[in-house]
């Protein structure tokens, strides 16, 4: 059992990056007392040193890297990009990401709103709410596995008239219920690529309901008791007081379940590896960088990613700030 | 820099003491929703998101030659449980134990969540507190460092690993992890200390006290719902990575964490679904509890940490 010297391993990890601390700050207090004044560097430092070695430094070495060719070596100025928009391999990727940042969050966004009014102050909200939000705590590895169980598939000529073959994926089950032909779900595309936005959804509906749920939960109760005094319905309550005010909101959880599928890696690569028309930007980041040692090409997809994420995020604090000025 | 807490929401809106006795426009508006129709909507969501994750649950618990053969579903009528695919999936006389993968993985997490955390706290202080030249200009920068995707940084980052002969130890994932998770870590817990009455600060600062008294006496103990909100966030991001496992883990059981071992055997034995069901619960199980526990303190982190990654 090879337990004890990984945990002690761990203990002396924890013990010896206590320790570099302890002096940083010890020598920061010796400096402070002898009436030194900036004694905020030796705070910032270590953390600033960290950044700098493990964000800054390799970033800027990918962005170099985009404009060399698959070994790093020679410079080939923006052939990598060229390919990204050019070759049509490179091109489903593309459209296999936009589709993923276009679909997901609105669906999953408009799912955990409905959720999110109909449990508001019913009986047994908690439980609910748990149950749509639970999948957010497991791993993206995990929910991956519990869906490619859900889409299995058995092809049914492979059974004889005597024993017919069972589908053992619940959803293929279903379409025998209904009389249909079962489907192999993650094999043809362009549908595939819908089947593992479905997980993304799965995951992100309880992201969208909990933060809607907290904002809906805000909003003033005499506005509220003055539309239902002036007679409005269900539906009016939502379209002129409930979205208005959860406005704010909405366009945060939109922007945020967009980035987070900008950058899906886990689900593609756990479920289809990318192959059957699938691929996305960020699987083929990897693929590139670290299966075909194709470094260039795979900086390129990087700062690709980079420059579409940016935008959005700035999106997103600024909404999110002013949602929180309010 | 405006202030970036989110409120403190509560998910389940479980905590106690939390429904105002008033008249809340809740109560008023349930009349116009809690029509059959909607009840009925709601039941079919919450049934429709719990069969994926309640199908394979209930597999794990069935005998491997069952799951092969016939869908979860038949157990309603045809009742067969068993913990061998549990027992199998935890022994360690076999090759597809997971077992070594979860102590790796606790032992990747807790070093992973503590080192940001710790060092966070320091620079957040430093940029909160004390003053010296160009912190507005950093501060600004450590917040930009959030949009830089952790793509952009892992053939770089791995090179110098090599050089450095860390690669494949811990130590190249807790500092990976560590890297990654500052830039939020320093910006939550700056807004949270902000926060703090600058009278307090300038009365300890009067009486005397140093910038590090005043770190470890006062600012750590008020800190604890940041640090609770931080940990949980980088503790289920750490505990669920894929990418920098697939990246910086050695080969075999070395270091490599849970989820990189579900993704192989995902991989290399796609039907072994025995094994892959109960190995994917043993690795939900430690998440879902803590999430549980701490839900609270979870959405703070979760929205504010929205952009990370």
């Amino acid at each position: 059992m090879e337990l004890a010297p990984k945990l002690l391993d761990m203990v002396w990890a924890i013990l010896i990056f206590g320790a570099v601390i302890a002096v940083i700050l010890g020598l920061a207090s010796f400096y402070e007392n002898r009436g030194g004044r900036r004694v905020g560097w030796w705070f910032i430092g270590p953390a600033l040193a960290l950044l700098a070695v493990g964000l800054v430094y390799p970033a800027l070495k990918t962005v170099w890297n985009s404009f060399r060719d698959a070994g790093g070596g020679k410079f080939v100025g923006i052939d990598n990009y060229t390919q990204i928009f050019t070759n049509s391999d490179e091109l489903v990727v593309l459209r296999n990401t936009v589709l993923w940042t276009l679909v997901t969050p609105f669906v999953a966004t408009a799912i955990g709103m409905i959720y999110a009014i109909l449990v508001d102050r019913a009986k047994g909200e908690a439980v609910a709410k748990a149950l749509i939000f639970l999948p957010m705590a497991i791993s993206l590895v995990g929910a991956s596995i519990i869906w490619k169980f859900m889409y299995d598939y058995k092809d049914p000529a492979g059974g004889t008239a005597k024993h017919p073959t069972q589908q053992i994926g619940f959803l293929n089950q279903v379409l025998v219920w209904l009389h249909l032909d079962p489907v192999n779900f993650l094999l043809n595309s362009p549908q595939n690529t819908f089947w593992l936005i479905v997980v993304m959804i799965w995951i992100q509906a309880g992201f969208a309901m909990t933060i809607l749920s907290a904002s809906i939960k805000a909003i003033p109760a005499d506005i509220v008791e003055a539309a239902r005094l002036d007679g409005v319905g269900a539906f009016q309550m939502f379209r002129f007081v409930t979205f208005p005010s959860i406005r704010p909101a909405v366009v945060v959880v939109l922007t945020t379940i967009a980035i987070a599928c900008l950058k899906v890696f886990d689900i593609v690569r756990t479920m289809t590896g990318g192959n059957f028309d699938t691929n996305v930007i960020a699987n083929e980041f990897y693929s590139q960088t670290f299966s075909a040692a194709n470094q260039g090409l795979g900086a390129a997809l990087a700062v690709v990613l980079f420059v579409l994420v940016v935008p959005i995020i700035i999106y997103n604090v600024r909404q999110l700030r002013a949602s929180e000025a309010r | 820099m405006a202030e970036l807490t989110a409120p403190d929401v509560d998910i389940a809106g479980a905590t106690a003491g939390s429904p105002p006795p008033r008249r809340t426009r809740g109560e008023i508006a349930k009349r116009g929703l809690s029509s059959p129709w909607a009840s009925l909507v709601a039941v079919i969501l919450a049934v429709v998101w719990t069969i994926p994750t309640a199908g394979l649950l209930i597999t794990s618990f069935r005998p491997a030659v069952d799951i092969n053969k016939t869908g979860w579903w038949t157990v309603f009528t045809n009742p067969d449980f068993t913990l061998d695919n549990y027992k199998q999936v935890l022994d360690t006389s076999q090759t597809t134990s997971l077992t070594p993968y979860l102590i790796n993985s606790i032992v990747i997490t807790i070093p992973a969540v503590l080192l940001p955390i710790l060092l966070a706290c320091l620079a957040a202080y430093a940029f909160a507190w004390t003053s010296f030249k160009g912190r507005n200009v950093l501060f600004v920068a450590v917040f930009a460092l959030q949009v830089v995707p952790i793509q952009v940084t892992l053939l770089p980052l791995l090179t110098l690993y090599v050089k450095l002969n860390l690669n494949g130890t811990f130590w190249a994932i807790w500092l990976s992890h560590t890297m990654f998770g500052l830039p939020l870590a320093i910006f939550l817990l700056h807004n949270f200390m902000r926060e703090i009455p600058n009278e307090l600060i300038e009365a300890a600062r009067v009486d005397g006290a140093g910038h590090v008294t005043i770190f470890f006496r006062m600012m750590l103990p008020m800190l604890k719902p940041a640090l609770a909100a931080f940990g949980i966030y980088q503790f289920l991001w750490v505990w669920n990575d894929l990418l920098v496992a697939l990246t910086f883990a050695g080969p075999g059981t070395a270091t490599a964490p849970m989820t990189k071992f579900l993704f192989d055997l995902t991989g290399s034995r796609g039907t072994a679904w025995y094994l892959l069901s109960a190995g994917a619960f043993i690795s939900m199980v430690i998440p879902v509890v803590v999430f549980l526990c701490l839900q609270r303190y979870f959405v703070r982190g979760l929205l504010a940490g929205s952009v990370k990654g």
